[in-house]
């Protein structure tokens, strides 16, 4: 039984010490979904999350400026306005009509202030008549371990 | 040859269905004749999906652009070596590739054992012919690779159209390791399937012993060998070509691929303690569904779209087949685990928390922990969707801050856990085995302080690293010494003639020491840097000891594609060392565009040089360049692990063993004390 309790005890130990720093990665690093439509609606404490914000860029809406990059993201038929700070160079797939995930915080003046922004090409395979095949995503990342 | 491919599909699931109908009659009634022609319907299958993929390939090699497929991966200009990776770059070819490998591993374990194991084979049959019927299912109804363009015409009737040119291939995939990083992976996906098929048919037979486990060790190592190779090919592509500096960032399909092979690691160890000591069967045969399992999960994430990522095919309908597939598979492993688990009864009890059972004991703890959380951490959106209804992912720090500890106990357990003894292991023989090479790490650990490795994870794993790679030096001195004395031969020889008497043992530390170069990569990764500048033509930057003069930029016009291009010297303390052409390529066919780094890669660090784009001010050339130390340790520890995973599946030379000399005395002496031999320590080459 003494056999059996240490063997637990060096379990639990691994296990707990573990699940602590699965507990400190997950404060540190969870980024919330939300629609343009839900970040309009959000108030208080959950406007201060990291989050990650889906949605098609408007066309005619990028401006480069210094040091960052102004562009308007349209979804379910709302606009939010984004600044994107990063340091990368934005990836080639993001241009206009072109569907973008932006990750960062709201500002307090309603726009949203991007760190990092992962553009999709809008689908450049058109529907062939009877075919369904979709193409592989052509997605790309500005992201680093 | 369209309607040859999708005719032999349909063929082929009519045999599977045969197979598998037939299979259970036959182990039903054991009529012999039944048996057998199940067994040639299961053949029968496997040709037939040859032929299948052979005409799907046939049709990329003769520009068929009457095909979707074809249309949608391939065109004109697409080079012959692509146009076999075509096959495999879309959702419907995939998936025909899969059947593809799940065949040939078929096909090959139904021959190997045509004429032995009578009793469990068709059990066995049964399970393969299930699969399969799975992914022919998926083949001929739900996502044919075979589909016709077509038009419906003014009475209804559609009529064909073939287009002049096809779409060409996402340029994403056009490198060479996209060409050989998915049959790797999907190799291994789909070689899991042997040992879950011997398993299950085991449990279902109530096949007696422990054959399963010795008739599925080379399958799942050769899975395993796999699954290794394929993910670090993957992860030197998106190294090579992604552009961020990096080859692993927890992206869903990256775990996905990683899930099933920490089970598998954790189960190619843990089968030894039942070999040896008849212990850990039920958790065994778990572990080997659980891989199954995860096999197909990484399989379901990578094409339903239920998690992001930027490997992802497009999202589809196919998930919830998948899902259905997976929750048959649990149920039908729940259920014949419940209906015999007596036979899966432990005969040993676990002695001493020092011993070689314990060590495997928490390596397959910690491999579970590390597949938990990877497994948690990748579906949290979808689990915090389900019970909060906030979508909520997690990211890089999570899974590192859980991965790294776990990496590095594993570290020391695979320095620890091959030289202590079965059942309990003496201070003596603790202090003989483990003194010299503790010394070393601490010592090499107390040098790289003052120079600057300061981390504390980096610290920790340079000392293991040491500790681990003196070990195995030490078990390989020790035998080869013993060779040496007798036959005179040089030390080399002796090494060499060492492992190929005891394959197993010492493939799995030629492994071992492989797994502890990635580690010393990994390592390095604390130590990168990176600049990012704006350049002019005749500008120099600086990182490191390296100087980068942009010489020009051109533009080159390929056959597929038109890439402009940086030409830039690299000198080191005004010498010239080498000219870099890193590339942003354009592909006319699918409007895509992509970037080819350049690597000056040393043994020491990586100098990766990025043409990131242009300036959203100035509109001048943007150069990303990163300093990436020990990078090249990975790529080399991966072929090592390959390598020692070959030597391990040879047979020995000749059944004796040498090593009995050295080893013998110690675990005899720390036996004698307390115990007497046990017969359940059974025979084998370990």
């Amino acid at each position: 039984m003494q056999k059996r309790a240490k063997f637990g005890i060096g379990i639990g130990v691994i296990v707990l010490s573990l699940g602590f720093l699965a507990w400190l990665g997950y404060g540190e690093s969870k980024t919330y979904y939300h629609t343009i439509a839900e970040l309009q609606t959000l108030q208080g404490a959950s406007l201060s999350h990291r989050m990650r914000v889906g949605g098609t860029v408007e066309p005619g809406s990028i401006h480069r400026l210094s040091g960052r990059v102004d562009f308007v993201l349209q979804g379910e038929g709302k606009l939010l306005p984004v600044s994107y700070v990063g340091s990368e160079p934005l990836p080639d797939t993001f241009v206009d009509k072109s569907q973008a995930l932006v990750e960062g915080r709201p500002a307090p003046d309603g726009r949203f202030v991007a760190e990092h922004v992962q553009a999709k090409c809008a689908s450049k395979y058109e529907a062939a008549p009877g075919g369904t095949t979709p193409p592989a995503a052509d997605g790309a990342r500005t992201s680093t371990m | 040859m369209d309607v040859f491919g999708s005719f032999a599909l349909l063929l082929s699931f009519v045999c599977a269905v045969y197979a598998f109908v037939g299979g259970i009659a036959a182990i039903r009634t054991r009529h012999p004749l039944l048996v057998k022609s199940t067994r040639q319907a299961g053949l029968a299958t496997c040709g037939l999906i040859f032929l299948a993929t052979f005409s799907l390939e046939y049709l990329f090699f003769s520009d068929n652009f009457s095909v979707a497929y074809v249309v949608a991966h391939s065109n004109h200009s697409l080079s012959p070596f692509y146009k076999v990776a075509a096959l495999w770059s879309g959702q419907e070819g995939s998936l025909l590739f899969w059947s593809f490998l799940l065949a040939v591993y078929v096909f090959s374990a139904l021959i190997a054992y045509r004429n032995k194991n009578g009793e469990l084979m068709p059990y066995v049959g049964v399970v393969l012919a299930g699969v399969q019927i799975f992914f022919l299912t998926l083949n001929n109804f739900v996502a044919s690779p075979f589909k016709a363009l077509g038009v419906p015409g003014v009475n209804g009737a559609m009529n064909l159209v073939a287009r002049g040119d096809g779409n060409g291939l996402n340029p994403l995939l056009q490198y060479p390791e996209m060409v050989i990083h998915p049959p790797n992976l999907y190799s291994g996906y789909t070689g899991f399937t042997i040992p879950f098929a011997f398993a299950l048919g085991a449990l279902l037979a109530r096949y007696p012993g422990e054959k399963w486990i010795h008739l599925t060790r080379k399958w799942t190592m050769i899975a395993w060998g796999f699954q290794t190779a394929g993910i670090l090919l993957g992860a030197h592509w998106a190294y090579a070509v992604l552009g961020w500096g990096g080859y692993w960032a927890w992206d869903p399909v990256e775990n996905a691929s990683l899930l099933p092979w920490l089970t598998g690691t954790a189960f190619l160890h843990s089968v030894m303690m039942q070999e040896k000591r008849g212990m850990m069967k039920v958790w065994n045969v778990w572990l080997v569904f659980s891989t199954f399992l995860l096999c197909i999960l990484g399989t379901f994430l990578t094409r339903s779209g239920v998690v992001s990522s930027v490997h992802a095919f497009a999202s589809s309908n196919i998930g919830s087949w998948f899902v259905g597939f997976i929750v048959v598979i649990l149920l039908v492993c729940l259920a014949a685990y419940f209906k015999n688990r007596d036979y899966l009864k432990s005969e040993n009890q676990l002695d001493s928390i020092v011993s070689r059972e314990s060590s495997f004991l928490f390596n397959n703890l910690i491999l579970l922990v590390s597949c938990v959380a990877v497994l948690s951490g990748t579906l949290f959106p979808v689990f915090s969707e389900w019970f909060t209804g906030d979508r909520i992912s997690v990211g890089t720090p999570f899974f590192n801050k859980v991965n790294i500890p776990i990496g590095l106990l594993l570290l020391f357990l695979t320095g620890v856990g091959p030289l202590l003894a079965w059942r309990k292991t003496s201070l003596d023989s603790l202090k003989r085995n483990f003194g010299w090479p503790l010394l070393m790490g601490l010592v090499a650990g107390a040098t790289a302080f003052p120079l600057g490795v300061r981390g504390f994870y980096s610290l920790i794993c340079l000392i293991l690293c040491i500790f681990v790679a003196s070990t195995i030096t030490m078990e390989f001195y020790r035998g080869a010494k013993v060779i040496r004395a007798r036959s005179g031969a040089s030390f080399l020889a002796s090494a060499v003639d060492l492992t190929m008497r005891n394959t197993r043992r010492y493939g799995g530390y030629i492994v071992h020491m492989g797994m502890v170069l990635i580690f010393i990569g990994i390592a390095g990764t604390a130590f990168n840097r990176d600049v990012q500048k704006e350049m002019q033509i005749g500008s120099t930057m600086q990182i490191g000891p390296y100087s980068l003069l942009l010489q020009n930029i051109d533009n080159k016009q390929e056959k597929n594609y038109t890439a402009e291009r940086m030409v830039i010297e690299v000198t080191r303390d005004n010498k010239p060392v080498m000219m870099l052409y890193p590339e942003r390529r354009i592909f006319p066919a699918n409007q895509a565009s992509g970037t080819m780094v350049a690597i000056y890669s040393t043994l020491k660090q990586d100098l990766y040089v990025v043409y990131a784009g242009q300036s959203p001010d100035t509109q001048a050339p943007v150069i990303h360049v990163y300093l990436n130390p020990l990078v090249k340790c990975i790529w080399f520890g991966g072929v090592i692990v390959v390598l020692g995973t070959l030597v391990a599946l040879l047979p020995n030379r000749r059944a004796v063993l040498v090593l009995s000399a050295v080893q013998e005395p110690t675990r005899v002496k720390s036996l004698a004390g307390t115990l007497t031999p046990s017969p359940t320590l059974r025979e084998g080459h370990d």
